[in-house]
């Protein structure tokens, strides 16, 4: 069974989120980019768009299929991966790392008991 | 059209071949009750009969002696190589490519096509084409709309009108708002959109202003200052272009359109009762993923050499389900290949000789009408090939011009209630100096 960082929250759709005070770094996990395949392009959500939980926020975009981004908790986006825009391959090579897509200021951190930690996600993904 | 019958004897190895032993069989799925017992249909003809019937229909055709009729479709001259293109069965039989890629002179001929719409509009990336003008103009507003995630749009009150119903009618689904920018109508006007009526208008929940060049009355939209409206308040300039005006006027990438579509049918496409025309758009390569319909793209195979692909196809969709950027991805080949025949056939100089003509015949229009005292211009604006004419008692002598085979253009005040016997009447490279006499004789006789 493949095991995930255990510092990040995760949700159903295959995003995770880690949190660092009010501030919230959301990704799509290794599972949900292996299962993608190459990813070619990555929409992302504008600066200080509100984002609800589970609503879609972005769409990824890999060589064989197109799909939404959901987002894992509900905030206010203050940042993006600008960097994804020249070299989304980042999700696949590093999606907990390089590969985190916009980060949060959480509106409602209550959202993250709605989420899976490590060892249920892996349960999920087995 | 060939008359083909099918015998007895083909109708069984057809049956045979998808392997059931009649007719009723294939519909053998439906249940009987909610299958009709008989159509109400007239009897087989033969075909000697069938050419008659359609002759017969055919006599209830009026074809206009001399017409100035325009209005958004050209008659010009179409060379004989573009129906020896076209017909080719290649062409003509096949439908839009399921497996695309084994079908590469069908990919070739649309990466031409698009390659020529880029040229010709100064634009960075085009599309394998849409159904007609106004479909282009709709799918180009709703592009708009998804790259500025905004849900209003302005739209000029000179753009054709048969553009803003199917742009209406777009619009009605998703709910997006469209207001008008009144064009200038008013006594002595110009006809043209003013930037600073745009600018009233817009305001930062607009995704774009959709403005024609030249606007729908024939005259020059300061279309620079359009763009420079919208952009202000971050919305999107779609430019509705004409593409034979492209050979003379400026390209719209020059003056920072974001999107364009237009109507192809001047390029090499015979006038028809409403089509089959085909579409153009164009746009900004930081706007591709964003638009709608099949995109061919150049590339190299396994050996290197060149080959011809559908390219970000993930916009489609068979794919994107519900969340294409359009669900109308058909193109209409046959038409865009008639308009790359016909490119290819006049070359840069043919389109500015054609472009050329069509203006100085209007001018010759405009010039017999108001020097035999019959008309006058209704608009101050520099104009293309298309003038509008104020005509004393238009409607009356519209009526009598008609009778007589004659159509003196498109009758404005049907649609613009501000602009009474006003006439708008286009001139092209056929538009020969007989005919503008007969115009003025019969015009002159109605008095």
């Amino acid at each position: 069974m493949a095991s995930y960082p255990t510092d990040l929250h995760y949700s159903k759709d295959h995003e995770w989120v880690r949190v660092d005070g009010s501030t919230a770094t959301i990704g799509i996990t290794s599972y949900a980019a292996q299962e993608l395949g190459d990813v070619v392009f990555v929409e992302l959500p504008e600066v200080g768009a509100a984002l609800q939980q589970f609503a879609t926020f972005g769409v990824v975009e890999s060589v064989k299929a197109v799909s939404d981004l959901f987002a894992p908790v509900s905030g206010e986006v203050t940042q993006v991966n600008e960097a994804l825009r020249d070299t989304p391959e980042h999700i696949n090579t590093d999606p907990f790392g390089a590969g985190w897509v916009a980060k949060l200021t959480l509106t409602d951190s209550s959202g993250l008991d709605e989420l899976m930690d490590a060892d249920a996600y892996a349960e999920l993904t087995a | 059209m060939a008359y083909s019958p099918h015998t007895d004897a083909d109708r069984e190895r057809m049956l045979a071949t998808v392997g059931v032993g009649s007719v009723d069989d294939l519909f053998a799925d439906i249940p009987a009750a909610v299958r009709p017992a008989r159509f109400e249909i007239p009897p087989p003809l033969v075909e000697q009969q069938v050419r008659a019937e359609l002759a017969r229909l055919a006599e209830h055709n009026r074809v206009p002696q001399v017409s100035f009729l325009g209005a958004g479709a050209y008659r010009h001259l179409i060379p004989s190589v573009v129906w020896e293109v076209i017909g080719r069965s290649e062409f003509s039989t096949s439908y839009t490519p399921y497996q695309p890629e084994v079908s590469q002179g069908t990919l070739q001929s649309i990466y031409e096509f698009q390659s020529l719409i880029c040229e010709l509009t100064g634009m960075e990336v085009a599309t394998a084409s849409h159904y007609d003008g106004a479909t282009a103009t709709a799918e180009a507003a709703l592009m708009a709309c998804r790259l500025t995630r905004r849900q209003r749009i302005a739209v000029s009150g000179a753009v054709n009108p048969q553009i803003r119903h199917v742009l209406a009618t777009y619009c009605s689904g998703p709910g997006i708002e469209i207001v008008e920018v009144p064009a200038d109508l008013a006594e002595g006007g110009s006809g043209l959109t003013p930037a600073e009526a745009a600018a009233r208008v817009l305001d930062d929940d607009f995704a774009c202003l959709i403005s024609q060049q030249p606007n729908f009355f024939g005259v020059i939209e300061p279309m620079a200052e359009l763009a420079a409206a919208a952009h202000a308040t971050g919305a999107l300039l779609v430019a509705v272009v004409e593409p034979v005006s492209l050979a003379l006027l400026e390209p719209p990438g020059s003056y920072e359109a974001d999107i364009v579509a237009a109507e192809g049918q001047p390029l090499g496409i015979p006038l028809a009762y409403g089509g089959p025309y085909v579409g153009l758009m164009a746009a900004r390569m930081s706007a591709v993923r964003q638009m709608p319909g099949r995109l061919v793209g150049g590339t190299h195979d396994a050996e290197g050499r060149r080959g011809y692909v559908l390219t970000l196809q993930a916009r489609e969709q068979h794919i994107r389900r519900e969340k294409a950027a359009s669900n109308i991805c058909t193109n209409q080949a046959l038409c865009a290949l008639a308009a790359t025949a016909y490119l290819s056939a006049v070359g840069p100089e043919g389109l500015r000789e054609v472009a050329e003509l069509s203006t100085v015949q209007a001018r010759h229009v405009a010039a017999a009408i108001e020097g035999g005292g019959l008309g006058e211009r209704r608009f101050t604006a520099p104009y293309f090939s298309e003038v509008a004419l104020r005509v004393p008692e238009a409607a009356r002598r519209y009526a009598a011009l008609v009778a007589q085979g004659i159509v003196p253009g498109y009758p404005l005040w049907r649609v613009y209630p501000d602009l009474a016997d006003t006439l708008l009447l286009a001139a092209t490279e056929l538009t020969s100096d007989a005919d503008i006499e007969r115009l003025v004789d019969a015009l002159g006789a109605t008095r």
